[in-house]
Formats: C-alpha cells, structure tokens, sequence
C-alpha cells in the first residue's frame, strides 16, 4: 500500500462536481460526528461549508485547544543554498532564473546559527534547492551536525530523499523533514515541473512515506494552493496526511498551507486562494485531523496571521528572510519569494501572547547525544 | 493552603503529600498563572515535560513559574519505546528535575495511549535506577502487575484518552486496579470537570492528575480551586465510607422483626 494508492480510489471522479453537490445539511451533520471519513473531508471543503464557517470555527478552536492548549510553536528557516537544477514554474530559485547563487561555508552556517540562536528561537528549519553535487545530502547533514548544539530541533526540507538518506540525516541529528508535493494533480505536474529531477512526481509524492519508514519524527507535508483548483489540492492533501497518520501512528504528521506568492518569474497561478478559503481548508483540516500540526508561514500577512491563531495553527515561522544567509548578509540577497510578516522574534511572541496563547521556543530534547549510562 | 484531613496524607516515593490532586504544565495560554493555579488548587505535584523545559533559557523557561515547594514531576513525553523514556528520564534527573518520572510512552499519535509492554520495561529499569516511577497506564490488570512487580511507586491509569475531558469512562477496570494493588492509584487523563473527579476519588483512587481540564478552562484559576475542592470532598466521602446503595426492595433503617426473638 502507498498513498499512490489511496489517490486511485478517486481516478476518474470528479472531485469538485461532489464538491458541488454538498448541502448545508450536510454540513451540519458532519460537525456533529465525532470521528471524520474522507468523504465528511470532502463536505467540510464544499462551497456549501463556506457558508458555516462560524460553526467550523468554534469547533476547530475546541479541538486544538484539547490537544495542543492554547499553545505556538515558534521556528524560523535558514536557506543555505540556492542552487538548484530544476525549473519549477512558480520559484525564484529556478535555474533558468539570473539570481546570485551562493552557498553557505561552515563558518557563515554557524555564523547565521548563532545569529538566529541569540532571538531565542530553537526550533530551525534547513532549505536548499535541488542541486545535489553542490548542496548534497552529506552537505545537509553536515550542516545539521554544525548546528545541533545550539538548536534542539533541526528539520530539512530539501529535495526528496531516498529512505537511506533519511536516515542518513537523522543520524545527524534531523529530527523533522518539510517536504511539498506543490500539486496532487499528476497531469498537471509535469508542466510546472518541465525539468529537472523534481519531474519525478512520484518520486516525490512517496518521500513523506520514505522519511517515516526512516523514522523520522515529524514529517511535514503541503501543497502550494493554488498551482491546481485548491479545494482539490486541500482534499489530497488531507488525504495524504490522513493516510500517513494511520500507516505510520509513531510519527507526527504536520501539514502547511503555503499560498502562491509573489517572486522572481512570471508564472500567475491558476486559482487564487482567498484569506476566507485559506480559512475554510485549515478548520477543514483542523476537524478531520484534529491531532495534525498545522504550520502557517510568513508569505501570510501580520494581522491575517493574527486571527489564525485561535483557529488551528500550532506552528508559526518567525523572523525570517528566505535568502541564502540572509540572517546575517548585509547585502540584498533575492528569496525564494517574498514574505509578508517581516516581524521579529520579540514582535511575534507579543502577537501571540495579545492572543492569549503562549509562544513555545522548544518542544524536543535531543536524545541521540544523551548520556545513557545508568 | 488549608487541608481537610491531614491524618490523611498520600505516601508516594517516602514523599508525604496533603492534597491528592496533581497538575500539570501544558497547555496553559501563560506560564505565568501557574503559581495561581499551584496555590488555588492547593496541589503540591506538578508534571512537566522534559521536551518543553529548556535550562538555558534566562526567560521563558517554565520552570521558573514553579513555585519551590512543588514536587516535581517530570514525564517522559515524546517518547516512543522504553529506551526513548530511560534517556529522557536520566536526562531529567541530571538537569535536576530530581528522581520523579511519569513515564509516557506513547507510540500512537493518532490516539495516544501508552504502550504497556514499553512502559514497563521502561519502568523496570528506571526503578533499579532509583527513580521514583510513576507509569501512565492503560487501566489494564496484567499491565499494572507488571508495573507493580517492576517496581513502580504507584500507577497512573487513565479515564480516558489523554485531552479529551470525557471523564471517567474506563471506570470498572479502575475499580478492579484498586481492589487488586496496594500501589497508589492515581488517575490520569479524561477527567475534564471536578464531579468527575469527585466521583474517583469516591471510588477509592488515591490522586487525580489533572492538566488539560484546568489548563483550557476559560478561567484556570477558579478551575483549579474548584479540582482541589472536588478532590477533597471525594476523599473525604471515600473515608466516611458511603451508605449501600438500594437496590430492590426498600431497607429499613430499624429492625421490623425484632420482637421475635432469636
Ligand atoms: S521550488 Fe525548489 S526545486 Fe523548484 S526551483 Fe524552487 S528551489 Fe528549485
């Protein structure tokens, strides 16, 4: 069995049209079940539930509330190479883009550690494009094993990895991977993604699964809203988590919502996803899977990111740039696209707590390097 | 804090406590209403997760917010087989969280009830460690013998899955754990109103341990003074050993043949 798999089950249905045909009646019956089906999924992403998005409100609130407390988590990426030999439509970083392509040395990969170490912040999250001969995987883990000792929690999301390389950056001290499917659509994929290894939509799709094979303890998942019609995207994205929850209990399961944004490229996206449809797939979300991390970055903006913090967000991005050393370079460097929460640190703890939710800096302790001895 | 019954102490680990509720850390919107909630409720053991205490943090550090006289209580959370739990426990006891442990050895996240078979072997050898060990339970009688024998200073069963406030729903099996074990019986997660834990205490276990319920209350403060006050009612009312239940036909409170004679 793989996701591949579960995905079949709906080859040739017309997701939307079922989409289309919800009721607010039933809308109202599925938040009143305890327990959610994937076709209860489906009705919470209908345009019949848009109109309900009160009542999904109150109840993805509950049951965040009951199982993470009223509670962020705070993290911030550091990107430490921006070659990459794909051409993804969407991305700043593609290849056939002019931008100045630069990768870290040891001593400015520490330097941007400590930098980001002094805002207290211990939750770091490592980016690259894809460009294994320059930025390989031992590249990767090296960079982990720099930084271990300043951050409790070191996540990836890098290019897609075989379950050996998992494995391999565990041992260095990986404890969580970021990895986006950018769209479930496989007709659609190849044209976003028209060279390059990342064509490899199954290759791809597979990596979560691979990382929990590899033990991994938290693996992350997403796709970027908007590439293909979103209520679509936002149902296999669930799906997939949903399918990974159950075939891998002893690994947490987080989902992000990233949005298309601005960048260096033309590429419009097909559909725009509205702060109000964001809304209704992350409550969506929420009740489906009420243990599943939610992470919501800084493309969304301060006072929208706000609002989303009693609705089933658990984990925030703060102080970031997405520039390569763009924690401590003095010069403009290009992101991979541009952020629209520029607060800091301190800005963003004050937010929360304005929320009445406390900002968590640490939520793991490393146990790879701890004294066993009895 | 004043205590209603204090020829009535909890023994755990030579520790003698006055009050039977434990709290917790998690979940609270601020750290800062914890010494409200330790004083409001009168609880003298408080849980903290080892994952989320950070020693190096000058600020932001729950441990700061854990007034002094608190027994603590450090769980194993995050761990997913028993040697995951053996190195958080030691982990705890060298950043001198002393040599309690609530061992939480959770490998399904989807439900997160603790693994028994884990959680004992864990158990075993943090108790031969001189760990104080207080093992999070599926209220399971063969998982609870093995706890026991392993040496576990007293058991934690739970009422019913962890966050969920639906109460004592594993109330029979609970039941059994206490005629069966000399041990302590604390229950741990599920209750989510203080008649719920009124009612265990009733029952005949020996603490609650309460997190969630306080910590997501709209006010935490009132809740947890009103946990402390149900606690202590319900032990009370264990004590004074309550009248039978009738079932049937009506009993009298007099002998009605009594005029017969032997
Ligand atoms: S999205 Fe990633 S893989 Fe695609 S071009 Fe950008 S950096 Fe490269």
């Amino acid at each position: 069995m793989s996701f591949a798999q579960v995905m079949e089950q709906y080859a040739g249905k017309d997701i939307a049209g079922m989409m289309d045909r919800v009721t607010v009646a039933d809308v109202q019956r599925t938040l009143s079940r305890r327990t959610l089906s994937a076709e209860d999924y489906l009705v919470l992403l209908s345009p019949a539930a848009a109109g309900q998005l009160e009542a999904m409100a109150q109840r993805a609130n509950q049951l965040t509330v009951q199982h993470f407390g009223r509670t962020i988590q705070l993290f911030t990426p550091m990107y430490i190479s921006n070659f990459c030999t794909n051409q993804c439509v969407y991305c700043g970083f593609n290849t056939r883009n002019t931008i100045r392509r630069t990768k870290l040395d040891d001593a400015q990969i520490r330097r941007e550690g400590e930098v980001i170490e002094a805002t207290g912040l211990k939750q770091l999250l490592l980016l690259t494009g894809e460009a294994p001969k320059i930025a390989s995987v031992e590249y990767i883990g090296h960079a982990a094993k720099l930084l271990r000792d300043l951050f409790p929690s070191i996540g990836v999301e890098v290019f897609a990895l075989t379950q050996d390389e998992y494995e391999y950056l565990i041992s260095c001290g990986v404890d969580s991977m970021t990895l986006f499917q950018e769209t479930y659509n496989a007709a659609l994929y190849p044209s976003l993604h028209p060279a390059g290894p990342k064509s490899d939509y199954r290759f791809r799709l597979d990596a979560p699964e691979r990382a929990c094979k590899a033990g991994m303890r938290v693996v992350n998942i997403g796709a970027l809203l908007g590439l293909d019609v979103w209520r679509k995207d936002a149902f296999f994205t669930g799906l997939h988590a949903h399918y990974l929850q159950f075939a891998y209990p002893q690994t947490d399961i987080a989902i992000s919502f990233p949005r298309m944004r601005p960048h260096a490229g033309e590429f419009q996206p097909e559909s725009i996803v509205s702060d109000r449809e964001l809304v209704q797939i992350m409550l969506a979300q929420r009740i489906f899977l009420p243990r599943c991390g939610i992470t919501i970055s800084t493309r969304e903006a301060p006072s929208f990111r706000d609002n989303l913090i009693p609705l089933g967000v658990t984990r925030m991005s703060a102080g970031v740039t997405t520039a390569v050393g763009g924690h401590t370079s003095e010069e403009e460097e290009v992101g991979q696209f541009e952020i629209s929460d520029p607060r800091s640190v301190d800005e963003m703890c004050a937010a929360i707590r304005a929320r009445g939710y406390q900002p968590v800096f640490k939520d793991w302790e490393p146990l790879e390097d701890a004294a066993v001895a009895g | 804090m004043e205590h209603s019954n204090n020829n009535d102490p909890l023994v755990i680990g030579g520790v003698e406590l006055q009050s039977r509720l434990f709290t917790g850390t998690g979940k609270y919107g601020s750290d800062t209403v914890i010494p409200d909630v330790c004083r409001a409720s009168g609880s003298q053991v408080i849980t903290v997760a080892l994952r989320r205490v950070d020693m190096n943090a000058a600020a932001g550090n729950v441990m700061q917010h854990i007034p002094k006289h608190m027994q603590l209580l450090p769980n194993t959370s995050g761990a997913r087989d028993a040697e995951e739990a053996v190195r958080i426990a030691r982990l705890a006891r060298a950043a001198g969280c002393g040599n309690w442990i609530k061992i939480e050895v959770i490998s399904d996240n989807r439900y997160l009830l603790p693994d028994g078979y884990q959680t004992a072997r864990a158990t075993e050898i943090l108790a031969k460690e001189g760990f104080v060990v207080l093992p999070y339970m599926n209220p399971d009688l063969y998982v609870a013998r093995d706890l026991v024998n392993a040496g576990a200073a007293a058991v934690m069963p739970l009422g019913a899955p962890i966050g969920t406030n639906r109460g004592i729903r594993t109330r029979e099996m609970i039941g059994i754990l206490i005629e069966e074990f000399d041990v302590p019986i604390v229950v741990d997660a599920g209750i989510g109103k203080p008649s719920e834990a009124c009612d265990a205490m009733e029952m005949g276990v020996d603490a609650c341990l309460v997190n969630t319920a306080i910590a997501t209350a709209g006010d935490p403060v009132i809740m947890a003074e009103a946990f402390g006050a149900a606690v202590r009612a319900g032990r009370q009312a264990f004590l004074a050993k309550a009248g039978p239940v009738l079932t049937g036909a009506a009993s009298a409170s007099s002998p009605l043949t009594g005029f017969l004679g032997e």
